[in-house]
């Protein structure tokens, strides 16, 4: 069983939202107690099923057995296995709730960024540097993180397994999250609760960038969208189908449209340069970006997306306008 | 056998049901065995339907990125899984092994309120119907302003918001239709049976034990259906407001758990698991009782701290009333309410461990017989300490925040349900088959379910723990195909599907043994407790006379002494006494009046189901039936004596007093 659960958990390579392999300081003190529990854990397993299985094999019935003592019990060893596990728990416990309090914490000097879940799609608010984006959140390496959260809609719960344990988007309601990431590396967002119809395909990327690399990425996202195209190019085409066939209703491109209220679709500013899309459930790449154009809730059942008949024409011309917004 | 005896005749709505067999008999009986086997027979069909409905998530996903199922249909299929499992099928076959067994063990002749306990039934089962109409009633779809790509199929028109209804998802904005509706008020529906059923309990183990039957001498398993019955009382009144304010919200527009309203969903979540946990141990602990009946009749010796294994029983219960947060470590709940929640996780360990180690006690040094339902109970315990050692780990709290909706927390609560409450259920089926049917179960078909069930558990819950661990998220209808979990998915499917053919061997078990299994005798166990000094089948009047208890495990007692050494020793006359109380029970030397059936408790349950669709379709013709359903049950019950009038005849003026049961 145990060699088994070593073998098979390390057979799973590559699993991208893998909660025990930790890459910052956060999710390596959890799993740190996780791995502590667990070994305690497997001697009492061994101990009980050792004991079980004994008895099985030793005192199984067979025909010259003498009828067994009748006892009715023991004060002394069950008092000894009341006390024993109250003692090993403890030891458990004082960790724990160390752990609980250390990871509630605000982190010193940290960068704060806004969380907000959507049905079915995460969105990132950056206050100090005034950026709005999503699905693909963007974090310096080596930096302590502060998310503050809360959803627009249903519960949501934001899980970047490699980066720290859960926290649930409430509505009306601010969580905080803290992440830190050791080194410049891409991970996995995924929300953990159930929150309807598309819950599934309701995944997120962290990209944590070296510091230089983070500053040059807010260097371009606080950039407008360029809205001086070549009235003859493709993308200019796409550009007014975007104006046109019902896009800027919920679509807000900074410099080119804004949308009054609050933005219930993401912001496209800098599409081009997210690598997933539709809440990260889909690679951004001309195929997909075919696909979901021309049928959303295909991709996305129960999606806030309709389906707009645009042409084949009209797709192409969407899609490289899109490659543009870089 | 009994005298027939004419009785008078009485006016009421309608006349006194009188068919001794057939449906009818059935239908009206107030029987607690009948009752009991109905129940059984009930819940297994849900257990099956659960079954199936699980066996189509588990096909969608056997591999990645799978589109067997829509979204709509996996989601409504996951919620009715965990529904149905829960509330028609666990906690049922439960409330059979109550009825059936509770009056047995303590020397009843029935339960104190025996047209309550069909009530009960009956309600249970409009209960379970009316969820079940969802498929044909029901609708669903996207939440308002959402797009879906194709017509929501019939198997989608269920209730699609998980078993745990988390607002304000399951709320009228975000799962339009009414198939919420169906769950909220259906679920209302079953509690009132459960509600019913654990009054009746209580009252039944308080006043209706036989002479000598202290309560410190009930069988286990009676003990844990009197802690069960309180959990009930003290628990579903909680989910029962909290369904209210469900379904006020999605019917007349109140806000309790909408944001926009000034609501707060995490309420929802608090009184959705004060319930909540408490229900886990409804459903775990009938299974200790069982196994604590099981395993000292296959040692041949008594139950290892009998005292210890009770107040165990009642410390989990009660200590289960304040856990309730640990299923919300990653809600808004503070860092303080995280430490006190994951220390009184960690606390209900210790009388969970108390009795494992205490069943330990009692296989060590016994003389084991390993057949069908031994090997239930045996597979019980690993079973369940894999789930209480995974369940340990969740109380660590920062660990749980990774675990905690992942298939880690699948695995660990399939582990005690399953390879607990489950295993412990079947173990109950076997040893108290020839009970119940006076035949013996076939043993070569009982080790073969047990074998393949013991793999195919393993086999489709083990890997989940891994799964959970590398990142699965729960009630998610599709992953990715990078996330490197495909082959382990379908792992397990393979082993839902062994689970399948494992219930297979046992219906086909079930029915062949019925019908030709080999008659049973007297005291096939050589067993401890009172139900089996009485003839199997049992008779419908139980005990012949009124049994007196003069220690725990009284008719082992009555059969073995022990030595000096302390080890058993039949006592001599043993095989008379036993002829004798066969005979005996056949033929009681007095007339029996037993509680008379009564068409009252079906039409008064039957009413309910009409109220509920009265409040969904806002119908006052349906509302106008039910309401009439309920009237002509309740003033029908309330005219109608619970037995009939018996002319005692003259040679014995004193049958009726003497018949009265103490």
């Amino acid at each position: 069983m145990l060699c088994s659960f070593l073998f098979i958990t390390a057979c799973i390579e590559n699993a991208p939202l893998d909660s025990l392999s930790p890459a910052g300081p956060y999710a390596r003190t959890i799993d740190d107690l996780f791995w502590l529990t667990f070994w305690i854990a497997v001697v009492i397993f061994f101990i009980v099923q050792g004991a079980l299985l004994f008895s099985v094999f030793y005192f199984k019935d067979s025909p010259d057995k003498p009828e067994p003592k009748q006892i009715h019990g023991n004060n002394f060893l069950e008092i000894l296995w009341t006390i024993i596990p109250v003692i090993i728990l403890a030891s458990i416990a004082v960790p724990t709730v160390r752990t609980i309090f250390d990871l509630a914490r605000e982190p010193e000097d940290a960068l704060k960024i806004e969380v907000i879940g959507h049905q079915w799609w995460f969105e990132y608010k950056y206050p100090d540097f005034a950026i709005t984006t999503a699905n693909v959140l963007v974090i310096p390496e080596d930096t302590p993180i502060r998310l503050e959260m809360w959803s627009n809609d249903v519960l949501h719960n934001y899980w970047v397994p490699k980066l720290n344990g859960k926290r649930y988007l409430v509505p009306g309601q601010k969580t905080y999250l803290n992440l830190h990431a050791d080194n410049a590396e891409e991970f996995w967002a995924q929300c953990g609760e159930y929150c309807g119809l598309s819950h599934s395909k309701m995944r997120g990327r962290v990209l944590s960038l070296s510091q230089s690399d983070f500053d040059s990425w807010v260097m371009n996202q606080q950039k407008n969208a360029a809205n001086d195209l070549d009235q003859n190019s493709l993308a200019y085409e796409g550009q007014q189908v975007y104006l046109n066939a019902g896009c800027t209703q919920c679509h807000v491109i900074d410099g080119v449209w804004d949308v009054q209220g609050e933005q219930i679709a993401p912001n496209l500013t800098h599409f081009g340069i997210r690598n997933v899309f539709a809440g990260a459930a889909l690679k951004n790449n001309p195929e997909n970006l075919t696909k979901w154009l021309a049928n959303p809730a295909q991709i996305k059942p129960g999606t806030f997306m309709p389906n707009l008949e645009l042409t084949e024409r009209e797709i192409e011309a969407l899609i490289e306008y899109l490659g543009t917004l870089k | 056998m009994t005298k027939i005896i004419e009785p008078k005749k009485q006016r009421n709505i309608f006349s006194r049901p009188s068919s001794e067999t057939g449906i009818w008999s059935w239908i009206t009986t107030v029987d607690h065995k009948r009752i009991g086997i109905m129940y059984g027979y009930a819940a297994f069909f849900f257990l099956l339907v659960g079954g199936l409905e699980a066996l189509l998530l588990r096909i969608q996903l056997s591999q990645p990125d799978n589109n067997f199922l829509s979204a709509a249909e996996y989601n409504a299929m996951f919620t009715m899984h965990g529904t149905t499992m829960i509330f028609l099928a666990i906690m049922p076959i439960s409330a059979a092994f109550f009825n059936y067994l509770l009056p047995l063990q303590i020397g009843a002749r029935d339960v104190a309120f025996p047209r309550l306990n069909a009530l009960s039934f009956w309600i249970f089962i409009a209960g379970g119907l009316f969820l079940y109409s969802t498929f044909l009633f029901g609708t669903a779809g996207a939440p308002e302003g959402g797009y879906l790509d194709e017509e929501v199929s019939r198997l989608a028109s269920a209730p699609n918001g998980g078993w745990f209804g988390y607002q304000p998802n399951a709320g009228l904005k975000y799962s339009p239709g009414t198939a919420m509706d169906y769950w909220a008020i259906g679920l209302q529906i079953l509690g009132i049976a459960s509600l019913v059923s654990a009054f009746n309990f209580i009252t039944t183990i308080l006043n209706m034990r036989t002479k000598g039957m202290r309560l410190m001498r009930m069988p286990v398993f009676t003990w844990m259906t009197f802690a069960v019955s309180f959990l009930l009382a003290f628990s579903l009144p909680i989910i029962a407001i909290a369904l209210f304010f469900v379904t006020f919200d999605r019917q007349f527009g109140t806000t309790f758990f909408l944001t926009e309203g000034g609501g707060d969903p995490v309420l929802w979540q608090h009184l959705f698991w004060l319930f909540g946990h408490p229900e886990v141990y409804i459903l775990i602990l009938p299974a200790f009782g069982i196994v604590s009946e099981v395993l000292p009749t296959f040692s041949r010796k008594p139950l290892f701290g009998y005292p210890a294994i009770v107040f165990a029983g009642f410390g989990i219960a009660f200590i289960g009333f304040g856990v309730w947060a640990h299923h919300m470590f990653a809600s808004a709940i503070s860092p303080v309410a995280q430490a006190g929640f994951g220390l009184s996780t960690m606390i209900i360990a210790v009388p969970t461990g108390v009795k494992i180690f205490n069943w330990l006690g009692t296989i060590w040094g016994g003389k084991l017989t390993l057949n069908t339902p031994m090997l239930f109970a045996l597979g019980f315990i690993g079973m369940f300490v894999i789930g209480g050692l995974s369940g340990v780990t969740h109380s660590v709290v920062p660990a749980d925040t990774q675990q905690t909706d992942t298939y880690y927390i699948v695995a660990h609560f399939h582990y005690v349900l399953f390879g607990g409450a489950l295993f412990g259920i079947f173990s109950g089926l076997y040893f108290w088959f020839p009970k119940v049917w006076g035949r013996m179960y076939n043993e070569t078909m009982g080790k073969i379910h047990f074998w393949l069930m013991l793999i195919g558990f393993n086999v489709t819950f083990g890997p989940m723990h891994w799964l959970g661990l590398q990142g699965q998220v729960r009630r998610t209808w599709v992953y990715a195909e990078e996330t490197n979990l495909g082959f382990w998915n379908l792992i397990v499917t393979i082993g839902a599907f062994i689970l399948a053919v494992a219930i297979l061997v046992f219906m086909a078990n079930w029915i062949y043994s019925r019908r030709k299994g080999e008659k049973a005798p007297f005291d096939p166990w050589d067993a401890r407790t009172i139900e089996w000094s009485i003839p199997s089948p049992t008779p419908v009047w139980n005990f012949s006379k009124a049994p007196e208890i003069k220690s725990l495990d009284d008719f082992w007692h009555q059969k073995y002494g022990e030595d000096e050494d302390g080890r058993a020793v039949r006592r001599e006359g043993t095989d008379e006494l036993l002829l004798k109380l066969e005979e005996e029970g056949l033929n009681p030397d007095e007339e029996i009046h037993l509680p008379s059936p009564s068409y009252f408790p079906l039409i008064l349950a039957f009413g309910l189901p009409f109220l509920g669709y009265a409040i969904i379709y806002k119908s006052v013709p349906l509302a106008l039936v039910g309401v009439i359903l309920l009237l002509i049950g309740g003033f029908g019950w309330g005219t109608e004596p619970l037995e009939e009038e018996f002319e005692t005849s003259e040679e014995n003026p004193d049958a009726k007093e003497s018949s009265t049961y103490e």
